[in-house]
């Protein structure tokens, strides 16, 4: 099957690509509207478990609130001695990651006019962890690789399809943020 | 004060068409010219580089090849002799030696001073070429001082490189072409390799610029392309042009022994790092490749002509290591010059009128600039696909001459 007997109006992936489009040309007019500022806050609360908060972000030049606040937590698994109330910090990683390749792949698919049917990435990363242990200096702390594979169904061909995965890797933060260096300050009071 | 009607700057392949298009319409023009008739393949090109175009294709208002080798590619003394040999028959009226140092408006026209004193004129033709300047990456600053940082206007050949390996930076044209010389050359090369065009140099018993102008690829036009700034930010082709008509990518290169790391991310500290996005890039880069095979084989089949043609087949996908290199110690590997081949971009440092964009491009409707009796010529993809390329110059010249006469016509009126 190929995409050319569907039209993007047609194709229903429940994204919002017009109002995307719209987007993209008014902030090429307005670039400072583009500036946009992420925020999450943490808690600990016992052990190695914490509770992440995420609600208001900055962008289109003001403080944008939603609907509710979301938490997210974060603990370590019994094999460090933990508790296991939630994933580890760097699974949530891959998690972000994953999520945010998908949601490319949807939006994509949208703008070509290929309706999916179902998408599923499964992810796994290495990470030797005599770096985080201190070990080995040589080890380096984060994942050694990591690596996505994608099982898609969709009204399009084999290629078709490999492009919507490589154009969403290309346009993605996430893979960004992890593939690329991000100077990263902290600040104690 | 010395005055035209028109005034080209420029006489490489873009100011010449234009001056014949001028010429044909007797329309009083002269070509100003800072060195001699094509002084940037004079004088800003490697020694090894040949044209990405076969010799066929080096066509100009009213003259062509007509050499034997219609399949081979000029190297730059025969593109110079080409183009003096052009300037010679259609009579341009060429100045050499003046370099124009401003352009401002002057009343309805344009006043220009040059190191050989003022010119006027009313319409005013920038062919300056779109490759002035090698566009350097502001992270180059972070550079260790004792690695040279050289950009490919500079480069001439291996042997004058400081001692050591090569970082190149950049994977398109330029980049593989350096790296594929200064490989043989008996250094270590290290590729930085960034979003690039992936292309094969023949396909299908045909060279694939041949495929490109037959399909009609070369002469897509501007308002034609959804996105044209960025069809104007596609870097050029990974192609070389050899006397055995040899297909360079990133596979031939790595079997060579050049290592491939991803696109320069970062350089703190004496280390480079690269991003970790190499094996998508690659696979952007094969999958588009085959996207226009496939429309190759689609226009053949298209027109029946299957029998003509060798059958179709595909280059294997580019090979990327699980193991690629994150980070690099460039003093300790022995790294003694990094090249900036990461493009070029055109000098209007000399033009004082406000026609620039805020990332300093010029603004232009298909080579008609946004201020009245102004063009521009040989930009990427300026009016059609073909616009940069010696090829593309014609009909680039042809129809803005039509307007520059038009715009004459109208003020007489």
């Amino acid at each position: 099957m190929t995409a050319s007997n569907s039209t993007p109006e047609l194709v229903k992936n429940g994204v919002n690509v017009d109002a995307l489009l719209g987007a993209r040309e008014a902030l090429e007019k307005a670039p400072e509207a583009a500036q946009f500022k992420w925020r999450a806050s943490c808690e600990w609360l016992n052990g190695t478990h914490s509770r992440s908060t995420i609600g208001k972000f900055f962008g289109l030049g003001a403080e944008q609130s939603r609907d509710k606040t979301f938490t997210v937590e974060a603990d370590h698994p019994k094999v460090f001695a933990s508790e296991d109330h939630a994933p580890t910090p760097v699974e949530l990683v891959l998690s972000g990651l994953a999520s945010c390749l998908t949601a490319g792949v949807a939006a994509i698919a949208q703008r070509r006019g290929i309706q999916l049917h179902s998408v599923k990435a499964s992810l796994e990363a290495d990470m030797d962890i005599q770096g985080i242990l201190g070990i080995d200096d040589d080890v380096r702390n984060g994942f050694g690789a990591i690596r996505v594979h994608f099982d898609i169904r969709a009204d399009a061909s084999e290629d078709d399809v490999k492009a919507l995965v490589a154009q969403s890797q290309k346009r993605s933060a996430v893979f960004d943020i992890i593939t690329n260096p991000t100077a990263v300050f902290v600040t104690v009071n | 004060m010395r005055s035209a009607t028109a005034i080209i700057i420029g006489a490489g392949h873009s100011g010449l068409a234009m001056s014949w298009h001028l010429t044909a319409r007797s329309i009083d023009h002269v070509v100003l010219e800072r060195g001699e008739v094509a002084h940037s393949w004079r004088t800003e090109r490697w020694d090894s580089l040949r044209l990405l175009t076969p010799n066929w294709q080096s066509r100009l208002p009213g003259h062509a090849y007509a050499g034997e080798d219609r399949d081979g590619f000029m190297t730059m003394p025969e593109v110079v002799y080409f183009l003096q040999h052009y300037a010679e028959l259609s009579r341009a009226p060429v100045v050499p030696g003046v370099r124009v140092t401003r352009a401002r408006r002057d009343g309805e026209g344009y006043e220009l001073a040059t190191s050989q004193g003022a010119w006027r004129c009313r319409q005013l033709v920038i062919a300056s070429g779109a490759c002035n300047l090698a566009s350097v990456p502001s992270l180059s600053a972070g550079l260790p001082a004792k690695v040279a940082s050289l950009t490919p206007l500079q480069y001439r050949r291996p042997d004058l490189l400081p001692d050591g390996g090569v970082m190149i930076v950049g994977a398109s044209a330029s980049g593989i072409q350096l790296a594929r010389e200064i490989q043989a050359a008996g250094r270590r090369v290290v590729l930085s390799v960034g979003e690039h065009v992936r292309m094969p140099r023949t396909y299908r018993g045909r060279d694939i610029q041949w495929w490109m102008d037959a399909i009609g690829a070369m002469d897509l036009r501007y308002d034609a392309v959804e996105n044209i700034e960025r069809a104007r930010r596609l870097p050029s082709p990974q192609l070389v042009g050899t006397p055995e008509r040899a297909t360079v990518d990133l596979n031939s290169l790595c079997q060579a022994g050049v290592e491939l790391v991803g696109r320069l991310a970062g350089l703190r500290d004496g280390r480079a790092q690269f991003s970790g996005s190499l094996a998508n890039i690659c696979a952007l880069a094969d999958l588009k490749m085959n996207r226009l095979l496939a429309a190759i084989d689609a226009w053949v089949t298209g027109n029946g002509l299957e029998e003509q043609f060798a059958a179709p087949h595909r280059d294997g996908p580019t090979v990327v290591g699980a193991e690629t290199t994150l980070n690099l110690d460039l003093i300790a590997a022995g790294i003694g010059t990094v090249i900036w081949a990461t493009g070029y971009r055109p000098d209007y440092s000399w033009l004082d009128v406000p026609v620039l964009d805020r990332n300093g491009r010029i603004r232009h409707d298909g080579g008609v600039v946004a201020t009245p009796g102004m063009y521009v010529m040989g930009l990427p993809f300026m009016r059609r696909r073909k616009s940069s390329f010696i090829d593309g110059a014609a009909g680039d010249a042809a129809d803005l001459a039509a307007h520059l006469h038009q715009s004459l016509d109208r003020a007489a009126a």
